[in-house]
């Protein structure tokens, strides 16, 4: 489902407490906490920044804005999070975002330091949307421990462009910037690779994917919503639900009219 | 209407999970969470090379000793024992010479009045009751804390407390609390007040709610010296040889009770009034570090010592001179302190103290610190004995007041689980923005310390063992 600008902008406002204008391109800042997403965020933004709770709960939230190349950019930096299963408020918060904000361009920090606990998080964002970049950032404390990451083979194996930064030397910003242009705008298609499930798993899935696929017109990852009802998080699909509740009241013309075809 | 197709479809489809996940015998969400760190695994055996190994190899051999099933529990037990060994031990000394000190200078003081000429009630008021009180805090109080915290301080900094919380987590999972409650009880070790705001941290209000009504369970620092002060004047003193072993023993196994307690109590109230399944803990281990000296020793000195201390002297100096007014205004043939002592003393006795004890710990409601002085001077200005410099002298007042180990044990019991300070009971007001909670808060530690006193009372006196 693409939302039109308007349609996008009101579910931005009221369900997520964050205004975007109908030409800002948008962005979310996702990763683990502690490796350095705020820094790359200020980096970013400058002073052209807004802090806030998320609607109803007690998570900070920043959002703030930039140009670049003459196009207005809105960066949402969303809650440090290990996972989106959503076992804290905080993981709820960046999984809805993720999944029914429909960000343009979705910006995940790694910490190099420890790459392998960072990607279980990139992993999950990969199953949500396609439009991802990952940002290797701390590759200065990595190089002081001595650990050296092929970047090129980590963009091959991931399927999405990955900017190395040290943000705090300000290093890589510049890369990051045009990488997010490219994507936001579709110059750049990532094809993000997906997480290969044991064979129980994939075949639970095709039992369900027929089921799934029709709920929310293709928005979301059906495999995804597959996924989650395989958990049985039922916090997700409450959420869902609610969304799908939102989805009717807000769009029913727009539904109707989809409806009507 | 499509929309409404779609809301039917998700609950066919969840019915079909449910279906699904019951036909395959493994749970689901493990496998997912599993294959998406295979995957990681996988991805990242690809891209990276290291090139120092041995020094996350070190910090790996660490955790896997001290989170490990086996050796864990042992080792916070042991350490646990280890650190209040370290304190009595320490303390012993200083308390004696700050004591004998402190006193000596009342005498001198004593005599200042009366050069000055001043009336004998002034005397009484500011030397007898505030200065006395406030050398019996000092005295008692300052040598176990500036020892305590700084290797309370010691343990935060090299990283050793969050591996308490992750060995901890699945015992509150078990009382369906949640694991960062062991957090908030570590908090409570430093002040309870601190402990029930530090409560935010969990997310989940019906676990936040359960671990602010049994943070009262740990001991904070105004009643660990009381504990230490009366294991080591009472219990090890009467097994003189491995006194210090035995000391030790005696407070961690309190620290284990009222942690036993907490779990019992967290889990009672997650089967009755506060129902629910608990939530995940997310913990990040962060790797051990070399403490740095100057910090343990300006957080531990500055920000816990003098912090608890001067909260502790704002509060026993006004109170001393009210307890000495107490204790030299007479009704007749009694003082006002002796009267409300009489009067509670049948319900002292019931559960194994006496009605200067339960007096004390009333009077000791704004501050916890007090309890024990509070109790030394109301003792002292009734009984003949006005005069002592060392803590042996304080053993035998108690004993002359007819102390046996069963009453040191009761003490001990109940300040451990009689009712929160006033400032705790404040905070818990705040923080829940209910009357009824802060209620609660004070009635269920009551409750059960009152229990608690009676039960060992009365089985000890069937048995007759006191």
């Amino acid at each position: 489902m693409i939302l039109s600008a308007e349609k996008k902008s009101l579910l931005w406002q009221n369900y997520f407490g964050v205004p975007i204008r109908n030409d800002q391109l948008s962005i979310a800042l996702a990763g683990n906490p502690n490796v350095g997403k705020s820094t790359i965020f200020n980096a970013l933004t400058g002073l052209h920044q807004h802090t806030g709770n998320w609607p109803g709960k007690t998570v900070n939230n920043a959002h703030g804005s930039y140009q670049y190349q003459k196009k207005p950019f809105l960066i949402v930096d969303l809650p440090g999070t290990y996972s989106l299963l959503a076992h804290t408020v905080e993981e709820q918060i960046a999984r809805d975002f993720l999944c029914f904000a429909n960000p343009d361009v979705t910006v995940v920090v790694l910490d190099a330091t420890s790459l392998e606990r960072n990607l279980n998080l990139a992993l999950q964002v990969f199953e949500i949307t396609p439009k991802v970049i990952v940002c290797l950032n701390l590759m200065d404390e990595a190089k002081k421990k001595n650990l050296v990451i092929d970047v090129p083979s980590l963009e091959r194996e991931l399927g999405v462009p990955v900017v190395a930064t040290a943000a705090r030397q300000g290093k890589g910003l510049a890369e990051l910037r045009e990488k997010i242009l490219q994507v936001a705008t579709g110059l750049l298609q990532p094809t993000p690779r997906q997480i290969k499930y044991s064979s129980d798993v994939e075949s639970a899935l095709k039992e369900l994917l027929p089921l799934v696929e029709n709920i929310t017109n293709n928005s979301l990852s059906p495999r995804w919503i597959a996924l989650r009802l395989l958990d049985g998080d039922q916090n997700f699909l409450e959420s869902l639900s609610n969304y799908l509740d939102i989805d009717q009241v807000s769009f029913q013309d727009w539904e109707e009219s989809k409806c009507a075809q | 209407m499509c929309a409404i197709s779609s809301s039917r479809n998700l609950s066919e489809a969840y019915g079909q999970a449910e279906y699904v996940r019951k036909t395959y015998r493994n749970s689901f969400s493990d496998q997912i969470v599993a294959d998406i760190y295979g995957n990681a695994e996988q991805i990242t055996k690809h891209v990276l090379t290291n090139k120092g190994r041995h020094r996350i190899g070190f910090d790996q051999i660490i955790d896997n000793l001290v989170t490990s099933k086996w050796f864990g529990y042992p080792l916070m037990i042991l350490l646990l024992v280890g650190v209040f060994w370290i304190t009595i031990e320490g303390a012993n000394i200083p308390s004696g010479l700050l004591a004998s000190v402190l006193f000596a200078f009342q005498d001198q003081l004593t005599l200042w009045f009366q050069w000055l000429g001043a009336p004998d009630w002034v005397h009484g008021v500011l030397v007898l009751g505030v200065y006395r009180t406030l050398a019996w805090v000092v005295a008692v109080m300052l040598p176990p804390m500036a020892i305590f915290f700084p290797l309370f301080t010691l343990l935060e900094d090299s990283g050793y407390l969050p591996r308490i919380a992750f060995n901890l987590d699945h015992i509150f999972k078990k009382a369906k609390a949640c694991g960062k409650q062991s957090l908030t009880m570590c908090m409570g070790f430093g002040c309870n007040a601190a402990g029930v705001t530090s409560c935010r941290i969990i997310d989940s209000p019906r676990e936040r709610l359960i671990a602010i009504l049994t943070n009262n369970f740990v001991p904070c620092n105004g009643r660990f010296p009381t504990l230490i002060a009366i294991t080591s004047i009472f219990i090890g003193g009467a097994i003189a040889s491995y006194s210090g072993i035995i000391n030790a023993l005696v407070i961690s196994g309190i620290i284990l009770l009222g942690i036993a307690v907490t779990l019992t109590v967290s889990w009672l109230l997650s089967m009755t009034i506060l129902k629910g399944e608990p939530s995940s803990l997310v913990l990040e281990l962060p790797s051990y570090r070399r403490p740095k000296i100057g910090a343990v020793i300006y957080r531990s000195v500055i920000d816990r010592t003098l912090f608890v201390l001067r909260r502790a002297i704002i509060i026993a100096a006004p109170a001393g001179a009210v307890i000495w007014i107490l204790a030299n205004v007479y009704i007749g043939e009694l003082s006002i302190l002796s009267t409300v002592a009489h009067a509670l003393n049948p319900l002292g006795k019931l559960i194994g103290l006496d009605g200067f004890i339960l007096m004390a710990f009333i009077l000791g409601l704004p501050a916890n610190e007090i309890v024990l002085p509070i109790l030394i001077m109301s003792y002292l200005s009734t009984g003949s004995l006005q005069d002592f410099s060392s803590l042996e002298e304080l053993r035998n007042v108690l004993v002359s007041n007819g102390w046996t180990w069963l009453t040191a044990v009761n003490v001990m019991l109940f300040s451990l689980l009689h009712w929160p300070c006033a400032t705790t009971l404040l905070t818990t007001y705040k923080e829940t923005g209910s009357k009824k909670w802060a209620f609660l808060s004070f009635l269920i530690p009551t409750l059960i310390g009152f229990s608690a006193c009676f039960i060992l009372t009365q089985v000890v006196r069937l048995f007759g063992l006191a």
